[in-house]
């Protein structure tokens, strides 16, 4: 049986790991080589880095990191954060990278989505989309949060779908950093939506919040990146609870 | 030595790197001659059939791949271009394998992404202290259906072929490269075939 995916995620800024709190409050969380590989270890299924990094000079870090991080590391990850052409696109990949994630770059020419899915395939396509409760409407935000667009979460998402994306990951800024649990309501109807995978983020503080969207919603994976940097709840701790609610887990 | 076949479809980096933490000497290339004397060769994938069989074809490895004699191991995309068709842009494969590779039916969610538990269903050296509850990391949208050459199976949406072999053939549908432990093990009984 398939199982349920736990994916630790890791902000990169000039090379090393940071978290935020709803992508405020920048703090360092460690070197990402030494966590990455300690996520391996304690049995993450994937791994997916962030690079909010904003200049263009420190591009060439993120390619160096990737391909340090493709000799050390034996589970997929994911890459994200100013891809923002078929070329950005290409250096992640030919580094070592076994997807690409999309986000402002997906919003402002949707088009990237079927160029980058037609040079190297659906499955290393993720359209990442932060989503925020606004008058009871859930919007697409851009540049890390901080733009509101026009765009309902759930028309993205079947855009996005359509498009070629293989992949969704849906943050919630209301969660993010919260620690109070997933957005369940919106992680429900995204995923009954689109008929790709669906990775939600934002929210997770215990493992019985990793169960609830499981159980409640049908996500294929959830991402944190606090909780685990921290050692609030680790990757195995999780996992095992999991596998006692009969949730189906490696 | 061992050789990475290089083509327009490719994982190879992280093959290579993964067959070097194993101990062994690898080189990725297109170089026939260099593929024909290698003890044995890996040929990954990623990609999309029709334009990753257009250039084997152009490039002459195809006839290449079909006449090794050494173990080959084909891995995701490699093992579906070993079988004798794909639905994927209606592509004719090198036809190693006796096997057709379909697109999973559209009321599931495709592309079958993430880990998955293979069964052994023949004894293989390439699944030696591999248990039917082990689990590996698939990322396809693109099966190949199960024949007498399947040697393990995997259960998604229906039942496809997760292992192959026919003589020196052997193929896998998920990345042991990317399968922690368990692909490390599967990779290094290939390389000690």
């Amino acid at each position: 049986m398939l199982k349920k995916r736990i994916i630790p995620c890791l902000d990169i800024k000039d090379g090393r790991t940071v978290k935020g709190v709803q992508f405020q409050n920048i703090k360092d969380a460690g070197d990402p080589l030494e966590l990455a590989k300690r996520y391996s270890d304690e049995g993450a299924d994937e791994l997916v880095f962030l690079d909010i990094t904003a200049t263009l000079e420190k591009r060439q870090t993120l390619v160096k990191l990737v391909e340090q991080m493709a000799s050390k590391i034996r589970i997929p990850f994911t890459v994200g954060g100013g891809i923002n052409s078929l070329a950005d696109a290409e250096a992640v990949i030919r580094a070592g990278a076994d997807k690409i994630s999309l986000n402002s770059a997906a919003v402002k020419r949707p088009e990237l989505i079927t160029e980058i899915a037609e040079a190297f395939g659906s499955q290393c396509v993720v359209v990442a989309i932060d989503t925020k409760l606004v008058e009871d409407q859930w919007k697409v935000f851009v540049n890390a949060g901080k733009t509101e667009t026009p765009l309902n979460t759930v028309d993205w998402a079947k855009r996005a779908f359509n498009l070629g994306a293989g992949e969704l990951l849906l943050t919630s800024m209301n969660h993010d950093g919260s620690r109070n649990g997933f957005a369940l309501p919106i992680l429900k109807d995204v995923a009954a939506t689109v008929n790709i995978p669906v990775i939600a983020s934002g929210g997770a503080g215990t493992r019985e919040h990793f169960a609830e969207v499981f159980e409640q919603t049908s996500v294929s994976a959830a991402l944190a990146a606090g909780i685990f940097h921290e050692s609030v709840v680790n990757i195995s701790e999780v996992k095992s609870y999991l596998k006692t609610l009969n949730i189906p887990i490696r | 030595m061992i050789a990475i076949i290089q083509y327009n479809a490719g994982n190879a980096t992280s093959v290579k790197n993964t067959v070097e933490s194993l101990g062994f000497d690898c080189e990725i290339t297109s170089d026939q001659q260099k593929i024909r004397a290698a003890e044995k060769v890996i040929f990954p994938g990623v990609g999309a059939a029709q334009s990753a069989k257009l250039y084997l074809k152009t490039y002459g490895l195809d006839n290449c791949i079909q006449k090794l004699q050494q173990p080959v191991l084909g891995i995701c995309l490699g093992q579906q271009l070993l079988c004798a068709h794909s639905e994927e842009g209606n592509t004719t494969g090198l036809g190693i394998f006796n096997a057709k590779v379909k697109r999973f039916p559209a009321n599931g969610i495709v592309p079958h992404m993430g880990w998955n538990t293979i069964t052994p269903v023949k004894e293989t050296a390439l699944l030696e202290g591999i248990t039917a509850y082990d689990d590996v990391y698939f990322v396809h949208s693109y099966y190949c259906e199960p024949t007498s050459e399947t040697v393990a199976t995997c259960d998604y949406i229906l039942p496809f072929s997760a292992v192959m072999q026919k003589d020196n053939f052997y193929a896998t549908q998920f990345h042991p490269e990317k399968s922690a432990g368990i692909g490390l093990q599967i990779l290094n009984n290939f390389l000690k075939l």
